[in-house]
């Protein structure tokens, strides 16, 4: 197997605040392959953004991250020159942020933001730079890009505005895509179509793709391989189908349960009890153990163990659902 | 069943520079008494506005809003908000953080619409009431102290459906209520929501865009696009042999689900002055002809109770797959 494109291992990111230092995310590792799609699923506050950010060195000083590696096609991103970092960050890896209205400046015309990148990035000026730029806005399908071009981002809608901030990600034709919510906010036949693009893109590239979302089904459509995090760890991670027909942990077996699907019946729609645990102070080897079904002791005393369901199926649990009678009791 | 809520050629014009924005345009639906009615479609197609004008929140341009035999429609929202009718359909809003008052406690929250609307309650008899639907909405005594800031999101959520119930209305009017919330909370308020409506009688109008929720909670479901009820039939009918293409397409957007139909292209048509004449999903439909054009389709009744404004409606004898 070729050595992954993005190999995070042991990423441990925690902020100071006034009410001392939260645990945002806790040894965290992930690897994306070259033209692979990963996606990082949870609920809102279980560290998928922070993942992203420390990824790409955008957290701010509060944050104090260590890492056994983060590296990016074998280049190291902990202790790179910060020279070093901006050839990377940007142009081999590009990252769509969530709410693109607020993400995209409203005083520049979307041509001027756009053509700041590519400038930066490509050193293209003048004429070649706005080509490049209305060619970039028909790639995402602006319909009328050149009109387009001398928008403001509050002339345009938030279906637009996100397809301008995925034309301006992609500009600089990156190897991974960092895509955070790309869609939330969107409506479905909107979120339907960015997706099919950022699909289209990467296969025609031959781009790897790190999908943050909160919903399954559509992590399901668009990634090959899913990793679950709760409040800071990632407690299951394998193929898309086999997290899906056979979730290991707890957790992932509770968030299938619970998300509305074609199938479901209201009666068989199973909340998860509790909410996710304080992140301030000393925190239980299992973070899930207080809200879980299977708990005994161990969850709260002995370190998590890794388990090897199947290979490349991987789950943090001391007592994950590993034969099929197990999985139908979570 | 007798009717709860009845919306007849309804019509909500904004007027803008060069015309009028047609939000709402001759929208005529029924809600019986303790149904459950699905509200859907694509951000600006004007659900929000129809939500709004059927609350009584913003004055209706034309047509005759009646909520059990009585006219609502014809006073001004204005003077609607201190009508004792303004008790008989009350709205949850969107994002419970947002639509409830940081400086009020939960009971104060609850209880400011008792105040208003109910002064013929004494202050014990408010209160109590307060506790009643705090427990009917499964907010523990002990929460009701608290500030917003202080509550969970399921609390807040909870918060918002117990002020909308407490003055007892007939129609609640649920506008995304859950959108905000993760799946795991989200279960727990659409368990909330099916059990009270079991329990009070009371009727809901559903918004949402998430069409597998509206799926779960609706007896039937009204897809709205530009302004107008494209397509209205029972649940399980639409989602299983929809009739309007744009139904499919909104259908087939949803994840995790087989493709049936090519994805949507383009904008919306321009939601001001549009041409009477001309279907308004025309141009973006895959099915258009001449005559969609020429002559914009009427709301007809393809099946019994199942509803749909097309002139090339999906055959209800084939599946949807077969398209």
């Amino acid at each position: 197997m070729s050595d992954p494109l993005l190999d995070v291992r042991n990423l441990s990111v925690r902020f100071r605040t006034r009410d001392g230092l939260v645990h945002a995310l806790d040894h965290v590792s992930f690897a994306i392959r070259r033209r692979d799609a990963l996606a990082l699923v949870g609920e809102s506050g279980s560290g998928k953004s922070v993942s992203a950010f420390a990824v790409m060195g955008i957290l701010g000083s509060a944050a104090q991250i260590t890492a056994d590696r983060i590296a990016f096609d074998g280049v190291d991103l902990t202790s790179g020159t910060p020279r070093a970092l901006r050839e990377i960050r940007g142009r081999r890896v590009a990252m769509v942020f969530q709410n693109a209205r607020s993400a995209l400046n409203p005083i520049r015309t979307i041509g001027r933001q756009l053509t700041d990148f590519i400038r930066r990035h490509h050193g293209t000026t003048g004429a070649a730079a706005r080509r490049a730029a209305i060619d970039a806005l028909a790639q995402v399908r602006i319909p009328d890009p050149e009109r387009r071009f001398d928008a403001y981002p509050f002339e345009i809608s938030g279906g637009m505005c996100q397809r301008v901030m995925i034309a301006i990600a992609l500009s600089c034709e990156p190897e991974l895509l960092i895509a955070d919510e790309p869609t939330t906010g969107l409506d479905v036949t909107t979120q339907a179509a960015i997706m099919d693009l950022i699909d289209t893109l990467a296969s025609e590239r031959g781009m790897a793709t790190l999908l943050i979302t909160h919903d399954l089904g559509l992590a399901r459509d668009h990634c090959s391989r899913i990793a679950v995090m709760h409040a800071g760890h990632i407690v299951e991670e394998g193929p898309t189908d086999a997290l899906f027909s056979a979730p290991a942990h707890p957790y992932t077996a509770g968030l299938l349960a619970a998300t509305p699907t074609e199938v479901s019946s209201l009666a068989s729609l199973c909340p998860i009890p509790g909410g996710l645990p304080d992140l301030r102070g000393t925190l239980p080897p299992c973070r899930f153990a207080a809200r879980c079904a299977r708990k005994t002791a161990a969850c709260e005393t002995e370190s998590l163990p890794v388990v090897s369901v199947d290979p490349g199926h991987t789950v943090s649990c001391h007592h994950p659902a590993l034969t099929a009678a197990d999985r139908v009791s979570v | 069943m007798s009717v709860a809520l009845n919306v007849s050629h309804l019509e909500k014009l904004f007027p803008v520079g060069s015309g009028h924005l047609h939000a709402v345009d001759g929208v005529s639906l029924t809600i019986g008494k303790g149904e459950s009615l699905g509200l859907v479609g694509e951000s600006g197609c004007g659900k929000s506005t129809l939500v709004r004008v059927v609350a009584r929140l913003i004055d209706k341009t034309n047509g005759s809003i009646t909520c059990g035999g009585t006219d609502i429609g014809s006073i001004s929202a204005r003077r609607f908000g201190t009508k004792p009718d303004r008790a008989k359909i009350q709205v949850v809003f969107q994002d419970p953080t947002d639509s409830l008052n940081p400086h009020l406690r939960a009971r104060e929250c609850i209880l400011d619409p008792l105040k208003r609307l109910r002064q013929d309650l004494s202050r014990a008899a408010m209160h109590a009431r307060v506790r009643e639907v705090a427990g009917q909405c499964g907010l523990p005594e002990t929460l009701l102290d608290r500030y917003p800031h202080q509550l969970s999101g399921g609390q807040k959520a909870r918060v918002g459906i117990a002020r909308a119930l407490a003055v007892e209305p007939e129609i609640l009017i649920l506008d995304e209520p859950t959108s905000a919330l993760d799946v795991s909370v989200q279960a727990v308020i659409l368990h909330l929501l099916a059990e009270l409506r079991a329990e009070l009688g009371i009727s809901y109008l559903f918004v949402s865009h998430d069409l597998n929720v509206v799926r779960l909670l609706c007896d039937r479901v009204a897809v709205m696009y530009l302004g107008k009820i494209v397509e209205l039939a029972p649940t399980a009918s639409l989602f299983e042999t929809p009739q309007h293409p744009y139904t499919v397409a909104l259908i087939d957007a949803i994840p995790g689900r087989a493709r049936t139909l090519a994805r949507l292209e383009g904008e919306p048509r321009s939601p001001i002055d549009p041409d009477p004449d001309t279907c308004r999903f025309y141009g973006r439909c895959p099915r258009s002809s001449d005559l969609c054009r020429t002559k914009a389709p009427n709301l007809t009744e393809r099946t019994p109770g199942h509803r749909a404004a097309c002139h090339h409606p999906m055959d209800p004898e084939r599946s949807a797959e077969a398209v």
